[in-house]
This record gives C-alpha cells, sequence and structure tokens, in this order.
C-alpha cells in the first residue's frame, strides 16, 4: 500500500496544482508534443498508406520503411538530435515521436485499404465511379475501423513515449518522472507515472468515442 | 574509429559485451511473453468469454509507458536488469496474446472441423494444426515485440544504467562523446532489424507449405483490381492474393507485413 500512500501525498500537494510545474501546466505541455507528432505522423503515413494502398504497388518498399523506423530506438534518437541540433524548442524531441508514430499508421492505413472486399470497389467502379471517389467514397469508410486502430496504436505510443522528452528538459508529465528520479522524491515519481498511464488510457477512449461517431452503422454492425 | 568504439571504463562491459547484455534484456523478455502468452491464448480459444477481459486488462497494461513501469518496480527489484525485463515481458505479453488467438480463430472452420473428424481433442487440435496454422500470425506478434523491445531497453539507462547500449547515451552525454550517441543509435537500430530478419527466416522454415520468394513477390504485385485485361481472367477469383488452398490463415502470406498490420491495430 506503499503506492497508494505516495500517490495519496503526491496529488494532494496542493503545490503540484499551480504554475509552471503544475499538473494541468504540464497536461498541456504533454498533449502538446502528443498531438503534434501525431498530426505529423498522420500527414505522412496517411496520404502515403492510402495511395499505396489503393493501388496495390509498394508494399514491399512500405514494409521496409516500416521495419526501419519501428527498429529507430526512440530514447536513442532523441538524445543524438539533441546533440545534433541543440536545444532547438521541441524539434529534437519530435523527430523521435514521429518516427515511432509513422509507422504503424502508414502499414495499417496500406493493410486496411488494401483488405477491403474486393466485391464493393469492383462494383462501385462498374457503376462508373472515379479512381479517387472508389477511394474516398468505398474504400475508405470500410476500411476506417482499421485505420482509426492504426493512429489509436501510435497516439497511445506517442503518449507514452512523450515521457521522455523531460530527459531533455522539455515538459511534459515526463518532467516529474525525471525530476522526481534525481531529487529522489519516489511520490512525484509515481505520480507522474500514474498520470501518463491515465493519459494513455483518456486518449484510447478519445479513439473508441471518435470511431463510434465517424464509422457508419452499417461498417460497425458488421464487425 | 576509436572515438565510436572506445567504451568508456564505468559502462564495465566491451561493445560486444554490451550487444550480448542488450539481446539479452530484449529478447529473454520476448521469450517468457511468448511462454506465458501461449497458455493464456488457450484458454482464450476454448472458452470465448475469457478474450474479452484478457484483452481489455493487456490494453491498460500497454497504455503504462515504460520509463513508468521502470520507476515503478524500483521499489520493488531495484535498479537492476529485472526492473527492466519485467516491463518488457509484459509488453511483449500484450502483443502475442491478441497475435495468438486472432490468428488460430482464423484457421479455416474446415480444417478445425476435418481435426476434430480425426479424433484430435481440443488441446491437441490446438497445439497441432490451429497454432502451426497461426504461424504467420504469430510470428508477425513476434516480430513487433522483438523490435520494440530492442528499442526500450535503452530507456533503462535513466534509471541508473540498466540500459545495455542505452548507457552509451548517458556517457556519450557527460562526457561530451557525440561519437557514442552515434554508436548506440546506430547499433540499435542494426540489432533490431537483423532479429526481425532472423524471425522472418524463421517463420519461412516453419512454414514450409507457405509460398515464399519469388511465387509470392507475383502475387504480391496482384492486388485487389489491378488490371487484369479483357479475357485473360482465368484467375479470376485470385485477384486478391488469397491462397487457395484453404490453409491460408488471413490470406496474406504474400505480404508478411499483412498480419503485422491486423495485429497493430488489435492492441
Amino acid at each position: 500500500m506503499n503506492l497508494l500512500h505516495f500517490l495519496n501525498s503526491f496529488f494532494s500537494d496542493g503545490a503540484n496544482w499551480h504554475g509552471e510545474n503544475g499538473i494541468p501546466h504540464r497536461l498541456v505541455e504533454h498533449v502538446e508534443y502528443s498531438a503534434i507528432a501525431l498530426a505529423i505522423a498522420a500527414a505522412i503515413g496517411l496520404p502515403l498508406g492510402l495511395f499505396t494502398g489503393h493501388t496495390g504497388r509498394g508494399g514491399y518498399a512500405l514494409s521496409a520503411f516500416a521495419t526501419g523506423a519501428r527498429a529507430l530506438p526512440s530514447f536513442g534518437l532523441l538524445v543524438l538530435m539533441t546533440v545534433w541540433l541543440g536545444q532547438l524548442g521541441t524539434t529534437p524531441a519530435m523527430v523521435p515521436l514521429v518516427a515511432l508514430a509513422v509507422a504503424p499508421i502508414l502499414v495499417t492505413a496500406h493493410e486496411a485499404i488494401r483488405n477491403v472486399d474486393p466485391a464493393p470497389v469492383d462494383a462501385a467502379r462498374g457503376m462508373g465511379m472515379t479512381s479517387l471517389s472508389v477511394l474516398f467514397q468505398v474504400e475508405l469508410p470500410v476500411a476506417l475501423p482499421l485505420i482509426l486502430g492504426g493512429l489509436r496504436s501510435a497516439a497511445i505510443q506517442v503518449v507514452s513515449t512523450a515521457t521522455i522528452a523531460a530527459y531533455i528538459s522539455l515538459g511534459g508529465f515526463g518532467r516529474y518522472i525525471i525530476d522526481g528520479l534525481a531529487q529522489q522524491t519516489y511520490a512525484q515519481v509515481v505520480g507522474g507515472a500514474v498520470l501518463v498511464a491515465g493519459l494513455a488510457l483518456v486518449t484510447m477512449g478519445l479513439f473508441w468515442a471518435v470511431g463510434r461517431l465517424v464509422v457508419s452503422p452499417g461498417v460497425r454492425r458488421r464487425r | 574509429m576509436n572515438q565510436y568504439f572506445d567504451i568508456p571504463s564505468d559502462l564495465q562491459h566491451s561493445y560486444l559485451g554490451l550487444i550480448g547484455l542488450h539481446l539479452q534484456e530484449a529478447l529473454l523478455p520476448v521469450l517468457f511473453g511468448l511462454l506465458i502468452a501461449l497458455p493464456i491464448a488457450l484458454v482464450c480459444a476454448r472458452f470465448n468469454w475469457f478474450y474479452a477481459p484478457v484483452l481489455w486488462v493487456t490494453t491498460v497494461l500497454y497504455a503504462i509507458p515504460s520509463l513508468a513501469f521502470f520507476v515503478v518496480l524500483i521499489d520493488y527489484t531495484g535498479a537492476t536488469e529485472t526492473t527492466v525485463m519485467i516491463p518488457l515481458t509484459v509488453y511483449s505479453l500484450v502483443l502475442l496474446v491478441p497475435a495468438i488467438v486472432e490468428g488460430t480463430r482464423a484457421v479455416s472452420p474446415d480444417t478445425v472441423a476435418a481435426a476434430t473428424a480425426m479424433g484430435f481433442g481440443s488441446f491437441r487440435r490446438f497445439v497441432q494444426v490451429e497454432l502451426p496454422i497461426a504461424v504467420p500470425a504469430i510470428m508477425a506478434g513476434l516480430r513487433l515485440a522483438a523490435v520494440s523491445s530492442i528499442s526500450l531497453v535503452s530507456v533503462g539507462a535513466i534509471i541508473g544504467n540498466q540500459g545495455a547500449l542505452g548507457n552509451l547515451l548517458h556517457d556519450g552525454m557527460i562526457y561530451h562523446r557525440d561519437p557514442l550517441i552515434v554508436t548506440s543509435v546506430v547499433t540499435t537500430a542494426v540489432l533490431a532489424i537483423a532479429v526481425d530478419g532472423l524471425l522472418v527466416l524463421a517463420q519461412v522454415l516453419l512454414t514450409p507449405w507457405q509460398p515464399h520468394g519469388r511465387a509470392a513477390a507475383r502475387r504480391a504485385r496482384t492486388g485487389p483490381g489491378d488490371d487484369i485485361g479483357p479475357g485473360t481472367d482465368p484467375a479470376g477469383d485470385n485477384v486478391t492474393g488469397k491462397d487457395l488452398t484453404g490453409t491460408d490463415v488471413t490470406g496474406k502470406d504474400a505480404a508478411p507485413q499483412d498480419a503485422a498490420a491486423l495485429g497493430e491495430a488489435a492492441r
């Protein structure tokens, strides 16, 4: 019950709720890093994945690229970028986070589009739909649950990994963990850990809600 | 070259020693994860209702950031290799259980019925029929687990030099030796790609009945709706690259990344 004791002392400390090092401010920072990284990764991964999935070409190049992106160690890349680029705002942290998120987004988008049942696609084409409207009006809606799954998985990993941004003196919930380790205030460490895990769970819930809203009822019922 | 491979003495390991340590810290958890995941998946396969709660628990566990997991464990297991390996085991487990369950579930009902008719009990059927057919899906999960595990070990450097190759990052920073950082990143990435390649090779050896190499590449190229000219449609129902033998779990043997994608989405 050690852990609960630490949690209680962290969250009941009024100093943790105000100012620069307060939970609200750190939350905004953490969400900001994660959202920017996810947006950049989606801007790269989604168009590429949709296009290659639609044309059915480039699957091998794509899987090689994804393996390479996955193989890059996030923490190592963070340190390397800091050393190479210097403390240029959040850029050194963005590089590993985007590299981390791009692989799941790209690969799921590609596979989701490729695995759409060919019958409706052929029907759409037979009705005279252009290639682009087949992609956006038939393939995309059917593939949406899987694509969202890829985005969700990327988002959870980014939220978890954004913690290490604090190692190079950026903000976010990681601040509590890194500072707590340095100052040997264990309550702070545990508090930070719980906050990140909680945020990851909220992210998951968010994607579930978005899925309910944007996935067509017909597609949802079939799954 | 020396500035890249001259390892500071405080790490108490040579370059090769660090590689060995890194592989051990990364891959033993994947092995443990697999050993724990198999019985869980067996239970999930037999009792369907058990799968949903298991999926929930594993998804929640996956949401715990590695750094947070490490530091919480310090209180129980100290700043040791065990502290790094326990979370990695859990993450592997989280990736492998859905991979095995989804893979075995996708086995064609005809195959399962045939095995039952031949007198296979449900345990023997799981081990001797469903598992081997699910190998591509399981391997996709294993590859994800191994690669992410190799990458995550480095984070152990933050909790007091438990990150094997990741420790070079810390030393590179405090001693201002940038080449060490490059060495750490490049070596970790190469290790991950090499292990991934070995697992692909293992999959080829484990599934001799699946088309590989040129045949697989040819079928991968015939994506859905690829222009099949008039009159050249003898294999009309095979345009999706699906295996006609029916043993094909997911129809994705041709492109190994497919199963990985589905595993990714299932998390």
